[in-house]
């Protein structure tokens, strides 16, 4: 396990300030995890030890609960993300064409990032928008019904401009 | 006056425009001098005709959908906002046929009220199975919730009455009640729009569950892809607790009781219920040995009900009329109704409750009218990425519980995928394989490794490389897994790469190098 750099002065009483917040509560490790990771775009390896060490953990239990949640990242996204379902709904109804296009016209794969950084491209396994696949998500908002066009107008209207 | 308006806010309704609709609504109706309230409501579950508008009217609610923020300046100008005539106006929407011949008993509030409105959701029957349960007492509590014949709702159609009266009978000490969420089945979205359509009825049957139980805290195990449920039920627990519903005196029973949320993280396993113990504890979801069962030694050590979504907000439904009245729904051994979940490739899909007992054929030919692309319906699945692919001659199986057994197919969660005749069986066989690698919690061998191999194998088959010896060692696989797996994700992934197996040959032989 790559322990990474440490985590910076700054970063680590973030990370504190919110372990503090939630370790009165039952089983909070993931509660914190998810907190840290809202707060810093990911749970970097530096986090882990100053975790475990908080909550009385190995660093390997810590590490071992961060890798085994595909929520979780090791390293920042890109300035947006686009999830895109690839669950059997959405295939059914055209996903695999939807996807074939994304990775093509983003010149990346399932969790890459473009490499001007601009968007971050991820699977997800059912977004519950089934009656109306395929379906996504980029940033907050949900889209379905999507084809080649309307993926593209999204992107042009929205993650390639505002970025 | 103003003309109150709803335009959904659930999920699916979003995804398709109805943000940007009502607001054009609003400037619209701003411009042309009209008086409007808009309110928002959950989804009716007619997905096709999102986003779907409903006006007030004298003559009840009138739908106009599906209503695109384009489409809004010649609605308003046409005099939609009092009900007038339209191409887009589907009449009033309680006789819509695809809604009036449905059952509705869990879903009897969602679309019709604001989720959030706590006055509105005890005005159509809310909190009288609390009021009656609290009357009733634990033992009368478990012995209606027995009698009403009500299952599992979330896969497994475990009686959910018996695993109440498993709690309730530990000894003294903490109990649980833990309310999975976690809604990871591909073609299933009941339990998001239960939560975003009328989350008091989930907080009412936990409720009913605590006391049922003994136990003083609920935990909802909520998927992080549901942003919008974890909105909405948030807010309503903070509501419910404002007025007195939950916290140290329910309803001034002197009972306490009252629910936190735990985001998940993107793990399917951990909808499996042990998994989904072990990550609200805050570690890795890995399934845990039976025995002890949740309800002897469930979370954090203690007795714990562990129950779906719609298992749980179908309990006031029951207890507010009697487990006799939910009873004369259904057939043999599944009683009562079930929201039934139609996706895909389907040209109406949506949420259809019905009493058990509807056909397939019914199903995705009455309510879905066929395949959205217009071609004929191959296969569906049934029950999410563990569930069998059934082939057109099976399509006269009744969806309930007993019949999709027997013939080796299971119902699951209630959500049924269609597929039409361009689908590459040997395709969704590879991918249920690759489906269970990925999600795979990595405790067991089968599992772990016979998903990895298995998807292997059939990439071999694909390529035309010794395809008998390869489908013979799929064959072996699938055996292995359902045998030798620690829990269902094992343990059923094979049935999909079984059935396309068996339904479609022909999909699996005869591959050209690069097919």
């Amino acid at each position: 396990m790559n322990a990474g750099a440490p985590a910076g002065a700054a970063d680590e009483s973030r990370i504190l300030a919110i372990v503090e917040r939630h370790r009165h509560r039952d089983g909070p490790l993931i509660e914190i995890l998810h907190e840290v990771q809202d707060a810093l775009g990911c749970v970097p390896a530096s986090a882990v030890p100053v975790i475990a060490r908080a909550l009385n953990l190995s660093r390997a239990e810590v590490h071992g609960v961060v890798t085994f949640y595909h929520h979780f990242r090791g390293a920042p996204p890109g300035r947006h993300v686009l999830r895109l379902c690839r669950a059997e709904s959405c295939q059914a109804a055209g996903g695999g064409a939807l996807e074939r296009h994304a990775t093509s016209r983003l010149g990346i794969g399932f969790g890459e990032t473009t490499p001007d950084g601009r968007l971050t491209l991820e699977a997800v396994y059912c977004l519950g928008l089934c009656a109306c696949s395929p379906a996504a998500m980029l940033d907050a908002e949900v889209h379905g019904r999507l084809t080649a066009d309307r993926l593209d107008a999204l992107l042009d209207a929205g993650a390639d401009a505002r970025a | 006056m103003s003309v109150t308006v709803w335009v959904p806010r659930d999920a699916g309704a979003l995804a398709l425009g109805a943000e940007a609709t009502a607001r054009r609504l609003v400037a619209e109706a701003g411009r042309a001098g009209a008086a409007i309230c808009l309110r928002r409501n959950g989804s009716r579950g007619l997905y096709w005709l999102e986003p779907l508008v409903e006006v007030e009217t004298a003559a009840g609610r009138i739908a106009y959908g599906p209503v695109a923020a384009a489409d809004v300046p010649g609605l308003v100008a046409q005099g939609m906002l009092a009900g007038a005539a339209h191409p887009l106006r589907l009449g009033p929407i309680e006789g819509h046929p695809w809604l009036a011949s449905q059952q509705r008993l869990t879903f009897a509030r969602v679309g019709r009220i604001d989720p959030l409105d706590l006055a509105a959701y005890r005005a159509q029957g809310g909190y009288r199975g609390l009021a009656r349960a609290l009357e009733l007492g634990p033992e009368a509590i478990v012995n209606e919730v027995v009698e009403s014949g009500l299952r599992g709702r979330g896969g497994a159609a475990f009686p959910t009455g018996i695993k109440w009266q498993t709690v309730r009978k530990q000894p003294p000490g903490p109990r649980f009640v833990a309310c999975n969420a976690d809604e990871g089945d591909s073609g299933t979205f009941s339990d998001r729009m239960l939560m975003e359509g009328d989350p008091f009825a989930l907080i009412e049957g936990m409720t009913i569950a605590g006391v049922a139980t003994g136990a003083t805290r609920g935990f909802i195990y909520l998927r992080i892809e549901y942003p919008h449920a974890f909105e909405v039920m948030g807010a309503a627990i903070a509501a419910a607790r404002a007025a007195g519903c939950l916290g140290a005196d329910v309803l001034g029973s002197g009972r306490a009781f009252d629910i936190e949320i735990r985001l998940g993280a993107g793990a399917y396993i951990c909808g499996e219920e042990t998994s989904m113990l072990e990550s609200l504890e805050g570690r890795r979801g890995e399934v845990r040995v039976r025995p002890p069962l949740p309800a002897e030694r469930g979370l954090f050590g203690a007795p714990t009900v562990v129950n779906n979504v719609i298992t749980l907000a179908t309990v006031p439904a029951i207890l507010a009329d009697g487990a006799a009245a939910y009873r004369e729904f259904g057939q043999a051994k599944s009683r009562g109704t079930l929201p039934l979940q139609l996706a895909g490739n389907i040209r109406r899909g949506g949420l259809v409750e019905r009493a058990f007992g509807l056909t397939v054929r019914e199903l995705i030919e009455d309510y879905g009218g066929g395949s959205a692309s217009g071609r004929p319906i191959r296969a569906v699945q049934i029950g999410g990425p563990l569930g069998a692919y059934l082939p057109a001659s099976q399509f006269d199986t009744p969806l309930e519980y007993e019949s999709l057994s027997a013939i080796g197919a299971m119902l699951g969660h209630g959500g049924v995928v269609a597929f039409d005749d361009t689908v590459d069986m040997l395709e969704m066989a590879r991918y249920a394989m690759e489906f269970c690698a990925h999600e795979s919690c990595g405790k067991c061998t089968p599992c772990r490794i016979g998903s990895v191999r298995g998807a292997e194998a059939l990439d071999r088959i694909r390529r035309g490389d010794d395809p008998e010896a390869n489908l013979a060692l799929v064959g072996e696989l699938c055996d292995t897994m359902v045998q030798a797996s620690l829990c269902g994700l094992g343990g059923m992934a094979p049935f999909p790469v079984q059935s396309a197996l068996k339904h479609f040959p022909a999909d699996f032989r005869r591959r050209r190098p690069g097919h």
